[in-house]
């Protein structure tokens, strides 16, 4: 082996290293100031201010926080599993950090172009229960055993017609690869068929996401914040970082999925010439600002209505819909 | 050959899983070096509204958490070979089409079974 090539092979290491820390910083920022933009909004439509003290108009409220958090108090409980416990946010954290791997955030610009995105994509989003869980569980608390319980089932419950829609969408694109379901053609017919299963993917990411109205594991007039109840400084920042990175995700999924990723909106060729990060930008944050939007909206839903939307009505409906799609894309001998 | 070229495109995941979890790692490990503990037996008892717990929480609990999973496993099963029936439904072609539909047929009537038997139902 040559030092040309051994030179070559650093480098390449290099460059990927820094992608990934760029990815992270990315992805910390993003989180921070979707914790501010959350005040803000929630604010704005209650006709409050928000954060407005710390820096100008608050800006720096994020900062303050983590700052805070980082210099408290660990409490473990004497009676909980201390490894588990601790671990729990961390694993809850790291996976929603790694599964930015696939993401593609431009046209040439993802970190692992591997060929099966959205599986990996999928996986990984299922991972999160097992922080969940071990953390309801580590606890050794009646809340946060509760809380953790119906955190899983909640999001194992919508999990499936996440799948079941995702299976819709890779049946119109052809490719497991995120790149090329951003790239597949989507006539106008395309784009109307999967516009309901767009709208069932948006309600059960709020779900997986444990957000309002589906934020029952942490309905803090019931249990008192769930599985997080135990949990405080660093360890609980992790959990609320990981729930909004979470959110970032599940966003990012949607933009990569359905809304065309970092290709301009309604296929305006006349755009191109904008970053296709901005765009993609752009999408994640509406589909962001849906989340606040609804969590300053809608009421709490209870367990049973949830547990009803998500088998009775949702997965029937998601099954029926793959079931169509296939139907008719081998009827039009369509399929890509 | 064919193999390392498909394992080099995982080795940034792989790097990146490293990374995500010594980050998160160092922040908890970080805090607890910082921060002033002062635990305390009162400050470290399970949290139950103030009073002393009843009982240990490894107990019993309601069995239809039980039943959310089982289901559960029996449709992810099922959309792990909804993925590549879709990517090759090109190639099978009606046949294809044909047998999962009868696979899924067995399924929705297990489904409708659960339904009238009322495992879904949370009063």
């Amino acid at each position: 082996m040559s030092i040309d090539r051994e030179i070559e092979m650093f480098l390449a290491f290099a460059w990927m290293l820094g992608h990934i820390i760029v990815l992270i910083v990315g992805v910390l920022l993003g989180v921070a100031y979707l914790t501010y933009a959350e005040r803000k909004v929630l604010g704005a439509m209650q006709r409050r201010q928000g954060p407005m003290t710390v820096g100008p108009w608050g800006l720096l409220q994020p900062i303050a926080d983590g700052v805070k958090l980082f210099s408290k108090e660990t409490i473990i409980p004497s009676q909980a599993n201390k490894i588990v416990f601790l671990l729990a946010p961390v694993i809850l954290f790291a996976l929603a950090l790694v599964a930015w791997a696939v993401i593609p955030v431009d046209k040439d610009w993802v970190l692992a172009n591997i060929n099966v995105g959205i599986l990996y994509l999928f996986a990984i989003s299922s991972l999160g229960v097992y922080g969940i869980i071990m953390a309801g569980w580590a606890s050794n608390s009646r809340y946060a055993f509760l809380g953790g319980l119906r955190s899983a089932s909640q999001m194992v419950s919508y999990e499936v017609s996440m799948g079941l829609i995702i299976v819709c969408v890779i049946l119109c694109t052809g490719s497991l690869n995120l790149q090329e379901i951003v790239l597949a053609p989507r006539p106008i017919w395309m784009q109307i068929w999967l516009f309901p299963m767009f709208i069932v993917f948006l309600i059960s990411i709020l779900a997986e996401c444990n957000r309002a109205p589906f934020d029952l594991p942490e309905g803090e007039s019931e249990i008192t914040g769930g599985f997080m109840v135990e949990y405080s400084a660093m360890t609980f920042a992790l959990f609320f970082l990981g729930e909004y990175a979470n959110m970032i995700l599940m966003s990012a999924m949607a933009t990569t999925l359905f809304l065309g990723g970092w290709l301009p909106p309604f296929g305006m060729w006349f755009l191109d010439f904008v970053p296709g990060i901005v765009w993609f930008g752009l999408k994640t944050c509406a589909i962001l600002f849906f989340f606040l939007w609804a969590r300053a909206t809608l009421p709490r839903f209870r367990y049973d209505q949830l547990m009803r939307l998500g088998w009775k009505i949702f997965l029937p409906l998601t099954l029926l819909w793959v079931v169509g799609t296939a139907g008719l894309l081998l009827a039009f001998d369509a399929l890509p | 050959m064919f193999n390392e070229t498909i394992l080099i495109e995982y080795l940034p995941i792989l790097i990146f899983i490293v990374l995500a979890l010594g980050i998160s790692g160092a922040a908890v490990i970080g805090s607890l070096l910082v921060a002033k503990q002062k635990p305390d037996p009162d400050k470290n008892a399970a949290y139950e509204c103030g009073f002393d717990a009843f009982s240990d929480t490894r107990g019993k609990f309601d069995v239809r958490f039980y039943l959310v999973t089982l289901l559960f496993i029996i449709f992810d099963l099922e959309i792990a070979f909804l993925f590549p029936w879709a990517i090759s439904l090109k190639d099978i072609g009606m046949f294809g089409f044909w047998s999962m539909m009868a696979f899924l047929g067995v399924l929705t009537v297990g489904f409708i079974y659960e339904w009238k038997k009322g495992a879904l139902d949370w009063e």
